[in-house]
């Protein structure tokens, strides 16, 4: 076992659930060699590895959902063999996966006592379930309403409602993969306070996450995987974010950021927009100069991606003007957006950045297949050629080049995803989220790359919702809130509370 | 840095090319084992004679599948295509008997082009429905079966409409009936229509469009794919097959009638599925979808041939055998 357990009361010693030189093998590729890994009663221990480390895999084998090659799994103590497919909910284990397992059309409440419906006399007992989801969730201290429909709640309110499914189903271990990663940071702070009651009352969590913060803010104990073996597991006080970033990476991280390169004040605005409006984002205004990184911070629902789609070409315009380089773009033409030389990368890399039931180049090429016709037919080996090029140059890394996209790792989607847009030669590229639930390698190469594009004269505007992000990349930052610009940093006021604060509504700097 | 680049990768790109492989094969295992049925339930039945026999008879159901394979790829489904094709040769012979033109050849002609403008209409007119009105295609092309249909009811009045002139019969049957180099004309036509329609899926832009648009539209519009212009050109495609396989059709009887090409829509997009195009849109196969034409009418030829099961089955034949192909589609798709 891990024998971290110097500083813990004797009676915390036996741990609810524990997995026991567990290994995992997928046909003949091993991706988990003997880990042990334990939860405590009442703690919150976060899982933490890179891409591919094998966090996702433990977490299912821990609830179920996968069994264990060999080695073997402990509930309070005692062997036990997790029933498959999720019924491990009946002992208390539950997962909530990544992306929700919420029916749109069902209501808060049905969703609740989804598949265990309280009945009376063989009705529904309507008021009953309502009841107790109500009291659930006041206890979470949400406001969402047991009569909502779940298609109609914000990313946040969801992800409460899964939270108190679990709880509803006397969850003893609740595993959360990425919980914030859709999250705002107020938002965050809502589940994290819901968890640390929960964790007094005796409830434990696994916190699978790439957020380093997070885990030294929130969690009790740290485990540490790298390429399916247990590295290190150790109370978190005893650990800094750095060491961990460390541990995960198995090498020193030089710099996660590379040197800021400030453009001249006299370089030539390419991009420049006018009272933009769409139906939510209101009057927005900005320049952007050759070679500079503009960053676009602001709570999630702010209305920086409707902005981006808008000047793309993507959304509808309301109102206001957008020139490239002098001359107006007009509206809703993504091509001739694409023909100036703009391009957007999405934040929806599975929904809408990347085909995932088709190879790599099939997506490379995608908005870029004018470059690869020959007499009116596609010619597979410029196609080739392109898919070399974008793997050494993003460092694309896959066993077998058909791979379909989809069984690829986030961080080479997000790389091909970056190869696809770049493959139409852009001059300004807009990243929205460049680094959403990746690890921290393939961040440093995305933000090595951003920058080496703006010193080759590129114009970049990166809109980021991790503020550690925008703040080490970017030389300018436009702060969003409900749909206005409210404020626009340089040089050192570029840090975390002066954008909190514009974003959070305490300051203003622009007439919206 | 990118750890998965290791073990996993391979692991799965290995069952990845299983399933490719699978899929690709499985309907022309399918068929060759149907051949060796066949051969043992009647001798006769693997002649040459017989088996160009089924693949002209199969010409019509063939051509229109593949028409239904860019539609299906693109993520729609048309289920107008047999009353479209009952409604354009009502018109093509209607025209031909109105006697507008002197000269037969040119008459003919002048029908042919006509019938290729028709059938691309009435595509047109499905995508538009399903696009710019924004109907569910499967939907919008239910209420086109019903237009087309009725059309047709009530330009035959009910009955048959026959071509006329016997001087444009004889110019016109060589169409089905001939042969060149010892080859049945719609095998021929069989053959170039499927040649280019694979040329078009998978050599050119507008292929590759489909395949996305297909996948997922909303990549496909991200990418900048004018999605709705891909899915009506598809519905276009469709009307062309349709107006081919009636130039093909109406030699054969010279004569249409209110119950032409009933259930042709079944049988096209059984052949699409039994040729391993996904349903739910994406990866189409032009290739499979004439074996899964051929599987067809070869299903029939058998049930002809033996003495078993009655000819009157063959509907019930034929939907079993949508199902069966569903069913395996799956199954090779969970294995992945």
């Amino acid at each position: 076992m891990t024998g971290d357990g110097e500083e813990a009361p004797a009676t915390e010693l036996v741990p609810v659930l524990a997995a026991e030189r567990v290994s995992k093998s997928f046909g003949e590729v091993q991706v988990l060699f003997s880990v042990d890994f334990d939860v405590r009663p009442g703690e919150v221990h976060a899982l933490v590895g890179e891409n591919g480390a094998g966090k996702s895999t433990l977490v299912k084998i821990l609830s179920g959902f996968e069994s264990p090659s060999s080695g073997r799994l402990l509930l309070d103590g005692q062997p036990v063999s997790l029933p498959a497919n999720g019924d491990a909910e009946a002992l208390g284990i539950i997962l909530i996966h990544q992306e929700f397992n919420l029916a749109d059309h069902l209501t808060v409440a049905e969703s609740l006592f989804l598949g265990r419906e309280v009945t009376r006399f063989g009705i529904l007992d309507r008021r009953f379930m309502r009841a107790e989801t109500r009291r659930i969730l006041d206890m979470l201290g949400s406001h969402v309403d047991e009569d909502a429909l779940i298609s109609s709640l914000a990313v946040a309110d969801k992800q409460m409602v899964e939270v108190a499914k679990a709880i509803s189903r006397d969850a003893r271990v609740i595993f959360m993969d990425e919980p914030t990663a859709v999250l705002s940071r107020e938002e965050t702070d809502i589940l994290f306070d819901q968890v640390r009651k929960l964790r007094q009352t005796g409830t434990s969590f696994v916190f699978v996450t790439h957020k380093l913060n997070e885990v030294m803010e929130l969690s009790d104990r740290v485990t540490v995987l790298r390429d399916g073996q247990w590295i290190k597991t150790a109370p978190t006080s005893l650990l800094d974010s750095d060491s961990i970033a460390q541990l995960m990476v198995g090498r020193e991280l030089s710099s996660l950021y590379p040197a800021k390169h400030e453009p001249d004040v006299d370089e030539e605005v390419v991009l420049s927009v006018r009272g933009l409006s769409t139906g939510y984002v209101k009057d927005v205004s900005f320049d952007l100069r050759k070679g500079e990184i503009l960053g676009f911070s602001g709570l999630i629902g702010s209305g920086r991606t409707e902005i981006m789609e808008a000047i793309i070409g993507l959304r509808s315009r309301l109102s206001g003007e957008v020139s490239v380089k002098g001359e107006l773009l007009p509206a809703h033409d993504l091509d001739e957006a694409t023909r100036r030389g703009l391009a957007y990368m999405t934040k929806d890399r599975k929904g809408r950045g990347l085909l995932l039931d088709e190879g790599m180049t099939a997506n490379l090429t995608l908005q870029s297949l004018f470059r690869h016709v020959r007499y009116g037919y596609l010619d597979p080996a410029s196609e080739a050629e392109a898919m070399a090029r974008a793997k050494r140059r993003f460092d694309i890394r896959v066993r077998d080049d058909r791979v379909r996209v989809g069984r690829m790792s986030g961080g080479n989607q997000q790389k091909l995803m970056l190869a696809k847009i770049m493959e139409t030669a852009p001059q300004i590229v807009i990243i929205d989220e460049p680094t959403r639930g990746i690890d921290v390698g393939t961040k440093q190469q995305i933000y090595h790359f951003i920058a080496a594009l703006a010193r080759d004269g590129c114009s970049v505007i990166v809109v980021s919702s991790e503020m550690p992000e925008v703040i080490g990349l970017c030389t300018r930052v436009m702060v969003m809130r409900e749909g206005h610009l409210v404020g626009q940093l340089e040089g050192d006021d570029i840090n975390e509370q002066t954008i909190m604060r514009y974003a959070a509504g305490l300051k203003r700097q622009m007439a919206g | 840095m990118s750890v998965d680049g290791g073990g996993q990768a391979a692991r799965k790109s290995r069952s990845f090319l299983k399933d490719i492989d699978l899929r690709a094969v499985a309907p022309f295992a399918a068929l060759f084992l149907l051949l060796i049925i066949g051969a043992l339930v009647n001798p006769n039945f693997i002649g040459l004679t017989n088996l160009a026999n089924v693949a002209t008879r199969s010409a019509f159901i063939a051509i229109i599948a593949v028409g239904a394979t860019f539609v299906i790829s693109s993520g729609d489904l048309d289920l107008s295509v047999g009353s479209m094709v009952a409604f354009v040769a009502s018109l093509m012979i209607l025209f031909m008997n109105s006697g507008a033109i002197a000269d037969p050849a040119l008459m003919l002609a002048a029908a042919v082009v006509l019938t290729v403008v028709i059938g691309s209409l009435c595509g047109l007119a499905n995508g538009l429905i399903t696009t710019v009105g924004r109907i569910e295609p499967f939907i919008a092309t239910l209420g086109t079966m019903g237009i087309y249909r009725g059309l047709t009811t009530w330009l035959s009045q009910g009955g048959a409409i026959t071509l006329r002139s016997p001087d444009q019969q004889a110019l016109y049957r060589p169409v089905y009936f001939g042969s060149i180099a010892g080859i049945p004309v719609p095998i021929l036509v069989i053959l170039l229509v499927t040649a280019i329609a694979a040329f078009i899926l998978y050599r050119t832009r507008y292929g590759r469009h489909v395949t996305a648009v297909g996948s997922s539209r909303e990549v496909a519009r991200y990418s900048g794919i004018a999605v709705n212009r891909v899915r009506t050109i598809a519905f276009i495609i469709q009307g062309l097959c349709v107006a081919i396989a009636v130039l093909l059709y109406v030699p054969r009887l010279g004569s249409t009638s209110a119950t032409t090409g009933i259930l042709w829509e079944l049988q096209a997009i059984t052949a699409v599925v039994v040729g391993g195009t996904a349903l739910k849109g994406g990866a189409g196969r032009v290739w499979g979808t004439i074996c899964g034409a051929f599987i067809l009418e070869l299903v029939g030829n058998i049930m002809l041939l033996s003495n078993f099961i009655s000819e009157y089955l063959i509907g019930a034949i034929q939907g079993s055998i949508i199902i069966i192909a569903m069913l395996v589609q799956r199954s090779l798709t969970r294995k992945s």
